[in-house]
């Protein structure tokens, strides 16, 4: 894309940017830049994936014996309860919409920042409380309810902290709120001159329906969580069996949230994934308009699917039959954007950088996961295989081999523009090598094992199926070590990394167009967009057309 | 555009962007609220299907004279508040000034309204839990209605203290301060939210005093 900005000069210290507008913790604390924001909470999510992580490791090692051992059956309960719920709401469900987003939306657009951005910075605090209370939780004693808190277990019977835990996903859903009700009017409000909507690059149209399903998803799980504490608090509620209340309708309203809430972790990944695509095979991505479309209408398939997570729990046939048909119907537009990646190789010029390595190991991944989907929509199989490690594998190919590869393929992409730094090449590579492998290893064996009977949720199993528990385990310890490299090369590139410059991928887009890191208002000039966006045909003729009159 | 000679935060490039904005972003926070009040409504749509005839006999128990003042007080409340916009987009200060008081007065009045329609209800053993009273056969799914409704309605209540609060706050403002006249979108933004409070009360009178009051 054009505009009145030109490349800038390698320098990169004197020059004053975001990073360096300020440096007491104050200035951080109380900031309302959103790239500023962005890094608050990429080191506040960060902080959670490895609490996260660190249960799901007890968790691998405990089923390491078929009769397990190492931790109480309570505990055990408590410790996946404890993974699901940072996971998915402190970790995934934040991740790339609040980190990424938050620093690329306005950048992209060529907006000096968000449309509200002291409400970004509550989101921020929102986000930090509903943690905290969470966190709160657990060491007080945990939550042995799974992270669904399925009624009447959670509202009647589970002992523990529900109510902490519930206050914590309640609080930090506001923040959800608030930061897709800023994305959506900041996308709406103020793009650049020039900047039509099917020019704008396909992460803001994947973060743009994310958002949506932030802001019409997240309230009803807002309001589902506080019913069920009421008729924990009160031992009267509208789930409560005695009073003719049906337990079947929270799992109705918790799904009615929580399966778009998948959508909320793969779109941004997949808008991820189409940054990159283009930009490492240096060719303009095949089928826009098609990805666009795909995309928005994920967006809203996925709020019609949510009753496949209830086949098997006494929902009519009917619903049973239509569900799973509009749960095939989402396969056609995720298929149509795997096929339009894959268009977008063709004879283009490849090289295999970490961002693309992490995107080749989406695209495989997320398609393994897209296709167990299908096993599992499909009434019949879904009987067999419903709460069995099958599910277990099938989801977590979507979420890590899906959103946390997007997330990571991203992070290494933008790292450069964010901090004006590039990492170790090699070391990257080997980590995004180490995290393929280490996830294959761990994930592949549940489905296998799932298939052969293996209920999720047990700290103990049958003793044939040890063999295939012990290859997971050693894959998640491979996983670990591919997790822990990105955060020692990361946080050194920050000191001792070779400056980046503006533009280090030679890639489209306006976030490209200003220096790393960019300054407290984006842009030394304001941008205007004459260009179809992936415009990198009439990139590389520029760049050759540049060298033949320097030869 | 006259309007680009008013301030305007920095983010924006004038204020007729800021202004659309901010409305467009109050019109997303009352989709969230819709959606926020819209599965209680679904909880109440599914057990009003499956327990037709307790719904119908607990509703009798409602007190329609509370409910049918109630209604009329929010409707004229929201009549005042749309002068109260008119009034901040033609700069009649005391107009303001009034209008927006008079508002939160009537929301007031129907918090007090509402409160003593509670304890009449609490008196008659209505509350659900412990001492939750009412004629067999419907006793629990009575109870359920009546969950329903001190729910939503409180819920509801909620909304209008919130907003109360908010409306008095910005009625002292004009009447102190001029900053409404420099800017009037804090009064547009409240109208719609006062408006979205109103409905959801629209909504909620029939369905909870008007069940098959004719029998």
């Amino acid at each position: 894309m054009n505009t009145e900005t030109r490349e800038l000069p390698m320098t990169l210290e004197p020059r004053a940017n975001y990073l360096n507008d300020g440096h007491s913790i104050r200035s951080w604390l109380l900031t309302t830049d959103h790239k500023r924001i962005g890094l608050l909470y990429m080191v506040s999510i960060t902080l959670f994936f490895f609490v996260g992580g660190a249960a799901a490791a007890m968790m691998r090692l405990e089923l390491l014996r078929p009769q397990g051992g190492l931790v109480t059956s309570a505990l055990y309960n408590k410790l996946f309860t404890m993974h699901g719920v940072i996971m998915v709401w402190f970790f995934l469900i934040p991740s790339i919409p609040t980190v990424l987003g938050n620093f690329l939306v306005p950048l992209m657009i060529g907006a000096r920042d968000v449309a509200f951005p002291r409400l970004n910075l509550v989101s921020w605090y929102l986000f930090i409380a509903g943690g905290a209370s969470a966190l709160w939780a657990i060491i007080a004693g945990g939550v042995d309810t799974g992270w669904t808190f399925y009624t009447p277990y959670s509202s009647t019977y589970a002992n523990g902290h529900v109510l902490a835990m519930a206050a914590g996903i309640f609080i930090a859903g506001f923040g959800s709120i608030a930061t897709g009700l800023n994305f959506i009017v900041t996308i709406h409000k103020m793009r650049a001159p020039g900047l039509t909507w099917f020019r704008l690059p396909l992460f803001i149209w994947t973060i743009y329906t994310t958002s949506l399903i932030l802001v019409l998803a997240t309230p009803v799980l807002a309001i589902t969580l506080t019913l069920m504490a009421l008729e924990r608090l009160f031992g009267v509620g509208i789930f409560n069996p005695a009073m003719g209340g049906d337990p079947l309708l929270f799992q109705h309203l918790f799904w009615f949230y929580s399966h778009p809430a998948v959508y909320i972790m793969i779109l941004p990944s997949m808008g991820v994934v189409s940054e990159l695509i283009p930009c490492f095979s240096r060719k303009s991505i095949f089928g826009y308009n098609f990805i666009a479309y795909a995309t928005i209408s994920i967006g809203v398939f996925g709020f019609l699917v949510w009753g496949h997570h209830m086949f098997v729990s006494s929902q009519s046939v009917y619903a049973g039959m239509i569900f799973s048909i509009l749960s095939f119907l989402v396969s056609i537009p995720s298929a149509i954007k795997v096929f339009n990646w894959t268009a977008t190789l063709y004879k283009g010029s490849i090289t295999f950088q970490t961002p693309m390595l992490y995107a080749f190991g989406f695209i495989g991944l997320f398609t393994i996961g897209g296709l167990t989907g299908l096993f599992l929509a499909a009434l019949a199989v879904d009987v067999h295989l419903h709460d069995t490690y099958f599910v277990i594998a099938h989801f977590h190919y979507i979420m890590v081999g899906g959103a946390v590869m997007g997330y990571l393929g991203g992070l290494h992409f933008w790292w450069p523009k964010i901090t004006g730094r590039l990492y170790c090449e090699w070391l990257a590579k080997l980590a995004a090598v180490t995290i393929f492998a280490g996830f294959n290893l761990t994930f592949f064996p549940q489905f296998i094992l799932g298939f052969m009977g293996m209920p999720r949720r047990y700290p103990v199993y049958a003793p044939e199926f040890q063999v295939l528990n012990v290859l997971s385990t050693a894959g998640a310890s491979i996983l670990a070590i591919g997790y822990l490299l990105p955060l020692a090369y990361l946080l050194w590139s920050l000191r001792y990394g070779k400056p980046a410059g503006a533009n280090p991928w030679k890639a489209t887009g306006l976030e490209w167009k200003t220096s790393s890191p960019p300054p407290r208002d984006n842009f030394a000039n304001a941008p205007v967009v004459t260009e179809e966006p992936y415009n990198y045909d009439a990139q590389a003729a520029e760049l050759s057309l540049e060298e033949n009159s320097h030869a | 555009m006259p309007d680009s000679t008013l301030a305007h935060a920095p983010q924006f490039d004038d204020a007729s962007q800021q202004r659309e904005s901010a409305t467009f972003g109050m019109w997303i926070f009352l989709a969230t609220e819709i959606l926020f009040f819209g599965a209680m409504f679904l909880g109440y749509t599914a057990y009003r299907l499956a327990y037709p005839a307790a719904f119908a006999a607990a509703s009798r128990h409602t007190l329609l004279a509370f409910g049918a003042t109630n209604t009329a007080v929010l409707l004229i409340s929201s009549a005042t508040m749309a002068f109260a916009v008119r009034a901040a987009r033609e700069k009649r200060r005391t107009a303001l000034t009034v209008r927006l008081l008079l508002t939160a007065a009537l929301g007031v009045l129907f918090l007090c309204i509402k409160g003593f329609e509670y304890a009449r209800e609490i008196s008659e053993h209505l509350l659900p839990g412990a001492s939750f009273q009412f004629d067999q056969p419907y006793a629990s799914h009575a109870e359920m209605f009546f969950y329903l409704y001190f729910l939503m309605t409180g819920v509801h209540a909620l909304h209008v203290t919130i907003g109360v609060v908010l409306i008095a706050i910005s009625g002292f403002r004009a009447w102190r301060t001029d900053a409404f006249m420099r800017n009037d979108t804090a009064v547009d933004l409240l109208g719609l939210y006062w408006h979205f409070v109103d409905i959801i009360w629209v909504f909620l009178f029939p369905l909870i005093y008007l069940v098959e009051r004719h029998s």
